[in-house]
């Protein structure tokens, strides 16, 4: 299987507010010497809490911001060493969904408009035929083009995002924290649609969260990271079964579920 | 001892909750577990007597023998005061930014407990040192954004325990916090209703949380307790549908089954004007009758303590469901 996206060495670092007039602070290193493959077709999962860079670490993937050292290939280029032309060419075959599909969808806009987006920043034209087919792929009906994004429910939000993020048909989808704030009977609906969509179109998934459970649902690989280190990567299923480190122990207890007392299986 | 019999809370036409009744006993730990809207924060809130001025509540509500239904506010602050007290999601917006946390725990003391300035000082710190919080001496003179998250919550633990409250009611308290935080926090949580007799309202949309915490769970759907028993029963021996289709629902890390789709719920949750009259997980229920969203489901007794308000809770103690 090809590799699509290749993560090599990749360093961040803020720096920090001087506390005192004559002396630097030491930066604050976000994310630290990262190494990490996606082939086509498989998904990647990074778990970490609140402060691990696992955010730093998606938007450098999207090419928001750049890394001070290291570099990442997607199939080869080296996105960062891109012209602003080039890498609006090549945006299309990356793209992003995040946790709060609200604050992502402009509210006065059609749903039909907001699916289009990516398309028009890619100096494409928006067919009409191809946004309601990615509508029907996630579930949403032909007609909703013409709804508003406050007039659907949080599961269904998530939805017209995921059809925003694969309507330019791309190999790699980064998804962060997307399915947090979903309730559990609609997050296995968005997590089953990912992996249809998955199995469907060949993506490759850079799937980030905190919960370990998620995680572990889809992923065929795991990076578990902390104050921007790696703690333990490897397959999904050697990590699961024998955790080699105490804090992927830890995300691993705060997950199961586990019963205690009379009728605990 | 909070006894709840047949309480519903209406607001206009909608029933934000219907027909609850529970018993908790001191020091026991009940958690209520359930999606966005399934009404577990406005149970909460009624036990807090805290709702919204537009609800309607009926039903009976007794707190340690006193009958609250339709109590007026100042019983009610008598009440929160002393014996019923509750902590929330998001311990930065319960915190005064301006005020020393410190300050803000002797607040209490010294309003309702009378207490001098000094002995008030002394009283927060043992409520510091009580709820983990290091370095407790130093922590009292901070101000709540140098805190980390997980401080912000034990300082307002600390806030709740001031005046000895016999009931405390955590309005997910571990859902905005890192997992090894939120760990800690459940077993203090734990550990503080069994020390002190208090008993201790979990509200949480996570299984998981609320197995940890509670004793007792109570699972609820569009305002309605659907399913009730201890919590090792109920989660490992589901009855109701929906408390099936919940913990199928969700992921769960064995190891071996990687990638495998997850079995869903259909739909989503309804608005609450748009639940169906009779059984309100109708629609969305995989067992469902056609009798079942026109009427009502009785709660059935389904062994020992537990419960059930399902129309086919026979057959599923037949077995004939699996």
């Amino acid at each position: 299987m090809s590799v699509l996206l290749d993560i090599r060495g990749v360093t961040r670092r803020y720096p920090r507010p001087r506390k005192r007039l004559f002396q630097e602070e030491a930066p604050l290193v976000a994310v630290d010497n990262v190494s990490v493959q996606i082939a086509q077709g498989r998904t990647l999962g990074i778990v970490g809490e609140s402060g691990s860079g696992k955010s730093t670490l998606a938007r450098m993937v999207m090419a928001f911001e750049a890394p001070d050292a290291g570099e990442v290939l997607f199939e080869g280029k080296n996105i960062h060493a891109l012209t602003r032309r080039e890498l609006q060419a090549l945006r299309p075959e990356f793209q992003m969904i995040f946790q709060d599909p609200f604050g992502s969808l402009d509210p006065r806009r059609s749903v039909g408009w907001s699916v289009a987006q990516p398309l028009r920043a890619a100096g494409r034209t928006a067919d009409p035929a191809l946004i309601a087919r990615t509508l029907e792929q996630v579930g949403l009906r032909a007609a909703d083009v013409d709804r508003f994004p406050h007039q659907f429910s949080g599961g269904q939000r998530q939805r017209i995002a995921i059809a925003r993020a694969i309507v330019t048909r791309p190999k790699l989808l980064v998804a962060d924290e997307a399915v947090s704030a979903l309730d559990v009977s609609v997050r296995a609906q968005i997590l089953n649609l990912l992996m249809d969509l998955q199995e469907e179109m060949g993506l490759g998934i850079l799937f980030i969260s905190h919960d370990l459970a998620v995680v572990s649902s889809l992923c065929d690989d795991l990076l578990v990271l902390r104050n921007g280190v790696v703690v333990e990567q490897g397959s999904a299923a050697g990590i699961l079964n024998a955790p080699g480190h105490e804090y992927t122990h830890t995300l691993l207890t705060a997950a199961r579920l586990e019963l205690q007392g009379e009728g605990a299986a | 001892m909070i006894e709840v019999q047949d309480l519903s809370v209406r607001f206009g036409e909608a029933e934000a909750l219907r027909r609850i009744s529970l018993t908790l006993t001191p020091g026991e730990r009940l958690g209520l577990v359930g999606e966005s809207g399934s009404g577990k924060s406005m149970l909460g809130l009624a036990l807090m007597g805290m709702l919204p001025e537009q609800a309607a509540m009926s039903g009976r509500l007794t707190i340690d023998a006193h009958d609250l239904s339709g109590a007026a506010d100042r019983e009610w602050r008598e009440m929160r005061a002393r014996k019923v007290a509750m902590i929330f999601q998001e311990p930065m917006m319960a915190l005064n930014p301006l005020r020393r946390v410190g300050d803000t725990v002797m607040e209490p003391l010294r309003l309702h407990l009378g207490l001098s300035k000094s002995d008030a000082r002394r009283r927060a710190l043992e409520l510091f040192e009580e709820t983990g919080i290091q370095d407790p001496e130093e922590k009292l003179r901070q101000y709540p954004h140098e805190l980390s998250g997980g401080q912000r919550q034990r300082v307002l633990i600390a806030l709740a325990l001031a005046c000895d409250p016999g009931i405390l009611i955590a309005d997910e308290p571990t859902t905005a916090l890192d997992a090894h935080v939120a760990l800690r926090i459940t077993d203090l949580l734990t550990r503080l209703a069994r020390d002190r007799g208090m008993m201790l309202v979990f509200i949480s949309h996570d299984l998981a949380a609320v197995a940890r915490t509670a004793e007792t769970v109570a699972v609820m759907y569009g305002g309605e307790i659907v399913e009730m028993g201890p919590v090792g029963q109920v989660l490992s021996d589901p009855k109701h549908p929906y408390t099936k289709g919940l913990l199928h629902a969700r992921p769960t890390i064995t190891g071996g089954e990687l990638r495998k789709r997850l079995p869903m719920i259909p739909g989503n949750v309804p608005a609450l004007a748009d639940l169906p009259p009779g059984c309100r997980f109708s629609g969305r229920c995989a067992v469902e009758l056609p009798h079942c969203a026109g009427t009502r489901p009785a709660i059935h007794a389904v062994g020992g303590s537990r419960s059930c308000a399902c129309h086919r809770v026979p057959e599923v103690m037949d077995g004939a469901m699996e």
